[in-house]
């Protein structure tokens, strides 16, 4: 049988598909926040919706986002399944208490007695020139917290799978997406398919280093293998998809493979979830390495407006393939 | 859906079996704090617990005209809302002194008890944290159209965070059925409201257009006939409203809260505990109304005493939970 040619959606089309579905198929799922109903937000992520699923489940908010997180926590409590949209995830800051405090924690002080089925939704991401409130990748913070579950899709495909399965997931999920890849095309199948949290995705295979990448960096990473391959460098790309839960065998293989290991996130370096999996690894493959483990994160700075200063604060294709052949010197 | 004591928790008029229902839970409510307050004096309890003594008409008076699903959200001085909406002490002590068997396998402790049987979403321990959550259920019950009331109690020092003032402003925009009481206890930990409180605290949700009113949160007749009218209105789509209740809490902010002269005196404490004590005024009532007789009342407070013991004793006979049972229950 032939193979149909696959769809291609963009990065935005493939969210707003997998939320338009979830919806169809459970009415306890509804979507809160600022400007989500008519506007679509300012991304334009959810238009439509409203039209299908109408402002009772589509449901504009004050900007308030503590007040709307917490009323997500207590719906979600009582039998809802409620996606929070924040605008950008610089403001999650004014969610932490419902979010760190109620969201994680209820189902463990109550026993296993409560469940807080919610997904936050949000961005992050460097580089639109929007400075440094409405530029930081704070996702680390979030993974540090038992209870919740934090999501990094890379491409279309993967955003629609795991979207799905963070609002069939019956704890609190943080689904975060870079603001740059919402254009991104790709393929997405239309039938309704989902994607394991935990299961890495080996975005290529390579021999000589492994390259572990999470969101936007995965395209980053990509661009710096195909540089690579041109200098006699075969590296294999790695996406943790979702950065917790870590699917830490998937990342320890590869590395035991290739002998050499970079990791690399938009998060700011210092203490950042590259640290967590260049530790890992070090921990864990230690007698298969054959360099340092290195890492590439966004400068330990405020994310400036001015285009140079932004810029040189994220990681490039150019300083990925500067480590990675770091590696491979003689000294 | 639809619970059996629906139709018959609308009557506000207290008969001699009510009046000794509310009078009986108050005085087992009165009972509890006082074992607990004990078992931490023996140190036979793991930290500490913020007792709710001389507040007992408040829960009683409210969670009496709610029905057994409706929601409450509760506070870090939340073991009078959990036994009044229907807790069952032992399971209580259980929680407190971190058993297995306690109403959150001894996860939660005293400021985390939970019991979604009788609609209780738990006690919290950051003071305004649950605001959002009675405020979330609501929208669900709204949203499911199960007709019932999410009661969201909190201190008057909740009064300062911002939180309640964004649910607040939701509740009133979308019609919730939710009620917020405010337990005015008159200390905000060791600082006294009137030094943090600006202005007058009903303006407040009343800037909302959310319905408030005061109520003497010592007379649990008061506060169930208010709590009555609002919750009836919540529950038939008249959306949210405020109840500030004025009450005392005899004990400290927390039991080792013993040298108080700091920040309030005995004189104060003694004039509230003699003059406005909500189960020896409520007792009074009960007789002059010829629905008890002291001797009634004593016995329904001896009977309390004796059970409670009893459930003390029960949770202190009960396992812990396992070390290796730690990793249990951080994820659904």
């Amino acid at each position: 049988m032939p193979e149909t040619p696959q769809r291609e959606l963009t990065f935005a089309e493939a969210v707003r598909e997998a939320l338009a579905e979830e919806m169809r198929r459970d009415p306890r799922v509804v979507i809160l926040g600022e400007d989500v109903a008519e506007a679509g937000t300012p991304f334009k992520v959810l238009s439509g919706l409203v039209e299908e699923f109408g402002r009772a489940r589509v449901i504009d908010t004050p900007i308030s986002e503590a007040g709307f997180t917490g009323v997500a926590v207590g719906a979600a409590m009582t039998g809802m399944r409620p996606v929070a949209d924040i605008m950008f995830g610089d403001f999650l800051t004014l969610t932490m208490d419902q979010i760190v405090n109620q969201a994680a924690k209820i189902h463990y002080m109550s026993g296993g007695k409560l469940k807080v089925p919610m997904v936050l939704r949000t961005t992050m991401g460097a580089a639109r020139r929007s400075a440094a409130q409405h530029s930081q990748s704070l996702h680390v913070w979030l993974s540090h917290v038992p209870g919740l579950k934090v999501v990094l899709p890379s491409t279309p495909y993967d955003a629609k799978g795991l979207l799905k399965t963070a609002i069939r997931d019956d704890n609190p999920v943080v689904f975060i997406e870079d603001k740059m890849m919402f254009r991104m095309k790709g393929p997405v199948p239309s039938d309704d398919y989902t994607i394991p949290f935990g299961v890495a995705d080996v975005k290529r295979v390579g021999t000589d280093v492994t390259i572990v990448a999470t969101s936007s960096m995965v395209q980053t990473a990509l661009g710096a293998a195909r540089m690579l391959e041109d200098a006699g460098i075969s590296a294999e790309v790695i996406d943790p998809r979702t950065i917790s839960p870590l699917d830490r065998g998937t990342i320890i293989a590869s590395v035991k493979k290739t002998s050499r290991a970079v990791v690399v996130d938009e998060g700011h370096l210092q203490y950042g979830v590259t640290a967590e999996i260049a530790s890992m690894i070090a921990d864990e493959a230690f007698y298969h390495l054959d360099a340092p483990v290195k890492r590439l994160g966004a400068m330990d700075v405020p994310v400036p407006f001015s285009p140079p200063l932004e810029d040189a604060t994220v990681p490039t294709e150019e300083a990925l393939v500067d480590v990675v052949r770091g590696l491979f010197k003689k000294t | 859906m639809t619970t059996e004591t629906r139709a018959d928790r609308t009557d506000e008029a207290i008969d001699a079996a009510r009046g000794l229902e509310f009078y009986s839970q108050m005085v087992h409510i009165r009972a509890f704090e006082d074992v607990v307050n004990d078992l931490y004096k023996r140190a036979a309890m793991p930290g500490l617990a913020h007792l709710y003594s001389g507040q007992e008409a408040v829960a009683v008076g409210v969670c009496q005209a709610l029905h057994r699903d409706d929601y409450i959200t509760s506070t870090h001085r939340g073991h009078g809302h959990c036994l009044a909406k229907g807790a069952d002490p032992k399971l209580m002590f259980a929680e407190l002194l971190g058993k297995e068997i306690g109403y959150c396998g001894g996860r939660g402790g005293s400021m985390h008890i939970a019991d979604q049987e009788t609609g209780n979403l738990g006690a919290n321990a950051i003071v305004g944290g649950s605001t959002g959550i009675a405020t979330g259920a609501a929208l669900s019950a709204k949203s499911l159209g199960n007709h019932r009331v999410a009661v969201c109690f909190f201190g008057e020092g909740a009064l300062g965070q911002g939180l309640l003032y964004e649910v607040m402003n939701l509740a009133a925009l979308w019609t919730l059925p939710v009620i917020y009481v405010c337990e005015n206890n008159l200390y905000n930990e060791y600082t006294h409201f009137r030094e943090t409180t600006a202005g007058e605290i009903l303006a407040r949700p009343a800037a909302f257009g959310i319905r408030a009113e005061r109520v003497d949160g010592q007379d649990v007749r008061a506060v169930y006939a208010a709590a009555s009218a609002l919750v009836a209105r919540a529950r038939e789509g008249g959306g949210p409203a405020f109840l500030e209740c004025d009450t005392y809490r005899y004990h400290g902010h927390h039991v080792g809260d013993i040298d108080r002269a700091y920040y309030r005196s005995k004189d104060e404490e003694h004039e509230w505990m003699t003059t406005r004590d909500p189960i020896g005024r409520f007792g009074e009532w009960l007789c002059e109304q010829g629905f008890a007789a002291p001797v009634t009342l004593d016995d329904i407070r001896s009977q309390a005493a004796t059970a409670i013991e009893a459930a003390a004793q029960f949770a202190l006979d009960a396992p812990y939970p396992v070390a290796g049972d730690v990793w249990r229950h951080v994820y659904a």
